[in-house]
């Protein structure tokens, strides 16, 4: 049996694609109105909860400002992360990927047990070969369950023509400038697992695990 | 191997430069693609006239932001400013039974819908206000619409650097009972800042929809030969045409 399923590995490469446009023309996008508000509505620098810094042209899609492009290239690859992601859901439920490799027990997030778990992985010890340990299920778990619907969810509530339809996503988010700035906060969150995902992977063997993540690997059956 | 390729070309994908691929048409037309989507979807989900959502006076914010052009930059406008708009006209013509020139007291005497919605600009802001006039749907009955329209052309006072500011909606959004020409916010006449004396409210979609110093309404079978083609002013510089999302 492969350790990471097709369906996984096409998933996690078209993801990470489309996050990581989304991501850089989100950027350009912020840089059209560098204040975020709370509530319904706002648009003057003192009703602000932020000045946002200005994003750099190297860090953003297309690489000089271009808030119409930019939005060509948001609105598009919205579509690639949200139906990639329903379909990755769909399957990774009905194989079972959820069940065996993503749900955890609720004694597993015990202080205590939380706390025992980050000592083990500090010291270099990630756990059994093959399974995930506590913490990747959680970071996974809350990446796709919480992180990425709440992506789509803010990014909905902010269309005005998707408010007009489905009014209960802005009024869930507290109003269209609250779920703006949800949607930058969970930007940076995603920022801040891929940094960590990634920085693990260099750190535990990564020519293996970029490696097992193109062709599948094999999951030792006795493991 | 085929696998692979495809993990290849997305890779490929990744860092072969973006600017490179937003200038060739395959991209072009993923983009339309995904515009026409978002805007089924829209309708799909909502029936096919959802009413954007309408907010107590309680909600409206104290001030209403003005952007793009706040001024029509012509003696012309500063004298019908001066005036109170006493002469100006909306014209109402292209594919109508009968062509119009309205007066400001006549757009006044239509049926009035007064509504407090959401103002949603592309940059990033919202602004809630109360604003009334006629419905668009009023005033193109009144002309009596020819069925080969199939668009609604607004023409404006205001220019960027000589290129007039235009908008432009299909059938669905002119006669949808929010579209307005209003005349006025929170109870007063429009402020020049928002496009006195006459501007379309336009709701659910983006502000700069909501064309401002309107001088006229023209109904039309095709965008082509308007502008630049593209069916407004920042649209032929780039900016989708359905401005919902």
């Amino acid at each position: 049996m492969k350790r990471h399923s097709l369906g996984t590995r096409l998933w996690h490469w078209i993801n990470a694609l489309s996050l990581i446009v989304l991501f850089m023309s989100g950027l350009n996008i912020s840089n059209a109105h560098k204040y975020l508000y709370w509530g319904e509505w706002g648009f003057a620098p003192e009703d602000a909860w932020l000045r946002v810094w200005t994003f750099p042209g190297w860090a953003t899609i297309p690489g000089h400002y271009s808030l119409a492009q930019a939005r060509d290239w948001h609105l598009l690859f919205a579509w690639v992360f949200g139906i990639a992601l329903l379909l990755y859901m769909v399957t990774a439920l009905l194989n079972g990927h959820f069940r065996r490799d993503i749900v955890t027990r609720w004694k597993d997030w015990r202080p205590s047990a939380i706390g025992g778990d980050i000592r083990s992985h500090l010291r270099g010890n990630f756990g059994e070969e093959g399974r995930y340990n506590f913490l990747q299920k959680a970071a996974y778990g809350i990446v796709i369950f919480v992180l990425l619907p709440l992506m789509i969810l803010t990014g909905m509530a902010m269309s005005p023509g998707m408010d007009a339809a489905w009014p209960f996503l802005s009024e869930m988010f507290f109003g269209r400038q609250s779920a703006r700035s949800i949607h930058f906060i969970v930007a940076w969150l995603l920022f801040g697992f891929f940094v960590v995902h990634v920085a693990l992977v260099l750190l535990n063997r990564p020519g293996r695990h970029v490696w097992e993540m193109i062709t599948g690997g094999r999951r030792d059956e006795t493991a | 191997m085929k696998r692979r390729n495809v993990l290849a070309g997305l890779a490929a994908l990744a860092t072969a430069g973006c600017s490179r691929i937003g200038k060739t048409d395959t991209f072009a037309g993923l983009v339309d693609g995904a515009e026409k989507l978002h805007r089924h979807a829209h309708r799909t989900l909502g029936g096919r006239r959802p009413i954007a959502r309408e907010y107590s006076l309680a909600d409206v914010s104290p001030y209403f932001r003005g952007n793009g052009n706040q001024e029509v930059d012509s003696d012309a406008y500063r004298a019908h400013v001066t005036a109170g708009f006493a002469d100006w006209r909306l014209a109402v013509r292209g594919l109508v039974e009968r062509p119009l020139s309205l007066t400001m007291e006549q757009v006044r005497a239509f049926p009035q819908r007064t509504q407090i919605t959401r103002h949603d600009c592309v940059e990033g802001w919202s602004a809630i206000g109360q604003w009334t006039g006629p419905q668009l749907s009023a005033i193109l009955d009144a002309a009596g619409l020819q069925p080969e329209a199939r668009f609604i052309v607004f023409r404006c006072a205001d220019d960027f650097s000589g290129t007039p500011y235009y908008e432009s909606c299909d059938m669905d959004d002119a006669l949808h009972p929010q579209t307005l020409i209003a005349h006025a916010l929170g109870g007063e006449p429009l402020p020049v800042r928002n496009g006195a004396p006459l501007r379309l409210r336009i709701e659910r979609q983006l502000g700069y929809k909501h064309a401002k110093y309107l001088t006229a309404i023209e109904a039309v079978a095709t965008l082509d030969g308007i502008g630049q083609g593209g069916g407004g002013y920042w649209e032929d510089k780039g900016y989708q045409w359905y401005a919902g999302v």
